[in-house]
């Protein structure tokens, strides 16, 4: 590594890197189930041993997503969760928080209407560092990943079971900050991916990048976060955890009592399982 | 795509009408809908795919529809000579099974050997499910459980032509909800799934291949009402879900610049209720379902449900090619209420015995208006997109089976 590396991700995975092992990204819905309590999750990710925070900007019509993060939209949006109001928590986090990646990750069309210049103004002086738009593939670059990058945004993009030989150069020469793999041809929350076609992937992207390669969908228990932490540098898990507050709700949707650390539990449970692969293969890449 | 001198050149290489259309849709999904588009513009003028699609549309569908001239409700207007594009008279009951005959053969073409499709009115499921148990091939049309209800008869039917019907419970359960289900069910089943989608929305390709293959709507239009006047019609009228009647209707004439052009879209309890279905009138230019196009949405971007009595037309957005007609001012959008609709739907049935589908009474309704404003030497075409029969319980709930009886002979209410 020649020089430091000055985004917050690329600081992030070197670290992890130096460390030799690989890290938990968490994905939560902002605002899921009501805005004090995602606030309360949030701020113990970093303690809880979450490496890179996604936070999902909620949207009414999430096609990529299964059941559990569907509802978790509409729980957010339903307890008045907006994009702006996503964009001011991680402001607040940053106030105590230099160091944790945060990542934004949803749909374009409320990024869209917030007005895509404004969006990323706002989002890069509240402290986001990258963002992940589901329904912007490298076809319609030009309407976000463009932007974001010229802005100084990291733009993660996908990669599918699905994206061929051909394509695959062309996506990642389009990426920034990681490579987040989609490890089922499907939505999220629904069914898990066999490490060894897993494996097989990410060896595939490899050849052609230098960025770490998170892994994500399907991911729920600390020894599969720990199976994948032993074949890329990051598991991703979402549904998972947003599965326990599902369960922490009352009737009416509104959080039980001891929701928040149930979460953040689970979240260490999870690094724990993490930290356990040590792999040794962090050098595979190298910092940007 | 814009060149000054035609509307007919859309949608460019990325599938955009000027900043409508598009692709936004999951990397997961790019690559098929890549592979939809390459088969289509290796078929679509293909002779023996051709042959085959009117081989279908001939002997299976019925076409050509008749272009029927309705005089006694056009002399009841007092106006315009009203012809009706009896699309109600195809098999299945509708237009919505002319893009079904030809994305079936595609989709054989494709080796596709499961098919899903979204359904609001149940049309389009009906129609899919009826190519599907023609062709053999299994089949699984998403509803949302509002319309499940609502569409009772047409449920029954997919079901009897060995559909699987998926009952959606997310979201307001109509139409938007059918269509986000099965886009997660093509995500999932990427290497035998055909998704069969039923208007001309959703990612490029399938606004533009919809449209093409509904075009067969103003085609037929054009040369029959040459045979009946020997001349072209002076207004097009038809209803407006997704779009695909009207711009199978509209797209043969777009660049005629003598043809008034009006798109009507469902108005529900009335615009200013906001319990209604009108992006365009009453929305703003967004980006949901693989296409950037107007929607009904709140400040921040949130979709929000669509109203309509008519579950065909009772969708948030609508196909980005009559946005892009909407803002260059060559097509008319205007609104037609729950109410209005139902009105229409009575008086055709009683001046003309023909039971209109709700969607297709909204467009009647329009026309309706015009007509008594207009010259009798005006040539309308009205699109009579489907029949009734699946309407007839909401008809009944509304205005109740005993009232309709009791009308009176010879006076349309
Ligand atoms: C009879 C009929 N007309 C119109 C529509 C609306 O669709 P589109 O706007 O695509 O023609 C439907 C949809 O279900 C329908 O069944």
């Amino acid at each position: 590594m020649s020089r430091a590396p000055h985004t917050r991700l690329a600081r992030r995975f070197a670290a992890l890197r130096t460390e030799g092992r690989a890290g938990l990204v968490t994905f939560l819905t902002a605002g899921d189930p009501d805005a004090k309590t995602a606030w309360k999750i949030l701020k113990g990710l970093p303690g809880a041993g979450a490496d890179v925070i996604e936070i999902g900007m909620p949207f009414s019509d999430p096609m990529a997503d299964g059941p559990a993060i569907q509802a978790s939209s509409l729980r957010a949006l339903k307890a008045g969760q907006t994009l702006k109001k996503t964009i001011g928590v991680v402001a607040r986090f940053r106030k105590a928080d230099r160091d944790t990646p945060i990542v934004l990750m949803g749909y374009f069309n409320p990024i869209y209407s917030y007005g895509v210049a404004k969006f990323l103004k706002d989002a890069r002086a509240a402290g986001v560092d990258g963002l992940i738009v589901v329904d912007t593939p490298i076809e319609e670059e030009d309407e976000l990943c463009g932007p974001a990058r010229a802005a100084g945004l990291d733009f993660i993009q996908l990669v599918a079971p699905t994206t061929g030989e051909a394509r695959l150069p062309k996506v990642l020469a389009r990426a920034s900050g990681f490579v987040y793999y989609v490890s089922i041809t499907g939505i999220t929350g629904t069914r898990s991916a066999a490490v060894s076609d897993v494996a097989g992937a990410v060896r595939r992207i490899r050849r052609h990048t230098h960025l770490p390669i998170a892994v994500g969908f399907g991911i729920r228990t600390p020894k599969q976060a720990a199976e994948i932490a032993r074949i890329a540098e990051a598991a991703v898990v979402g549904s998972a955890l947003i599965n326990v507050i599902a369960d922490g709700l009352d009737k009416s949707d509104k959080a039980k009592k001891g929701l928040g650390p149930r979460v953040l539990g689970l979240v260490t449970r999870l690094a724990r399982g993490v930290r356990s692969a040590k792999s040794g293969r962090g050098a595979k890449w190298k910092a940007a | 795509m814009t060149k000054r001198n035609t509307y007919r050149a859309g949608p460019d290489e990325g599938g955009h009408f000027g900043i409508y259309g598009g692709r936004f849709v999951a990397e997961t999904l790019m690559p098929l809908i890549l592979e939809v588009e390459r088969a289509y513009a290796r078929y679509k003028d293909e002779p023996e795919f051709l042959a085959e699609k009117a081989y279908y549309y001939k002997h299976y569908v019925g076409r050509p529809s008749p272009l029927y001239y309705a005089k006694r409700l056009s002399e009841r207007c007092g106006g315009a000579k009203i012809f009706f594009k009896r699309e109600d008279l195809n098999h299945t009951g509708a237009h919505k099974v002319n893009s079904c005959i030809g994305q079936i053969l595609l989709a054989r073409r494709m080796g596709k050997t499961r098919v899903i499709a979204e359904t609001g009115a149940g049309q389009h499921g009906v129609a899919t499910a009826t190519v599907c148990a023609l062709f053999d091939i299994p089949c699984v049309v998403y509803m949302g459980t509002t319309d499940v209800a609502r569409q009772a008869p047409n449920v029954f039917r997919m079901k009897m032509l060995g559909a699987e019907v998926r009952a959606v419970t997310s979201g307001s359960a109509t139409l938007k909800d059918a269509m986000n289900e099965a886009l997660r069910d093509w995500v999932a089943n990427v290497h035998d799934t055909y998704y069969l989608i039923g208007t001309v929305a959703g990612p490029h390709p399938y606004p533009m291949m919809v449209r093409d293959f509904q075009s067969v709507i103003g085609n037929e239009t054009r040369e029959q009402i040459l045979e009946l006047e020997g001349r072209l019609p002076d207004s097009l009228v038809a209803c407006v879900g997704g779009g695909s009647n009207a711009m199978g209707l509209f797209y043969p004439f777009l660049d005629e610049a003598d043809v008034r052009i009006v798109g009507v879209e469902a108005a529900g309890d009335g615009i200013r209720t906001g319990r209604h279905a009108a992006s365009i009138t009453a929305g703003r230019p967004g980006v949901l379902h693989g296409n950037r196009t107007y929607l009904l949405q709140d400040a921040d971007g949130q979709i929000q449900e669509a109203h309509s009595i008519s579950a065909g037309l009772d969708y948030p957005g609508i196909g980005p090619e009559h946005s892009w007609l909407k803002d260059a001012g060559r097509v008319e959008y205007a609104t037609i209420t729950d109410k209005e609709s139902v009105e229409a739907f009575h008086l055709l049935t009683r001046t003309e015995g023909i039971i209109p589908a709700l969607e297709s009474a909204h467009a009647i309704a329009h026309a309706v208006k015009m007509a008594p404003k207009l010259p009798k030497s005006h040539l309308m075409v009205v699109s009579l997109s489907g029949r009734g029969d699946k309407d007839l319980d909401t008809i009944a709930k509304i205005s109740g089976p005993a009232s309709v009886g009791e009308q009176k002979k010879g006076q349309p209410p």
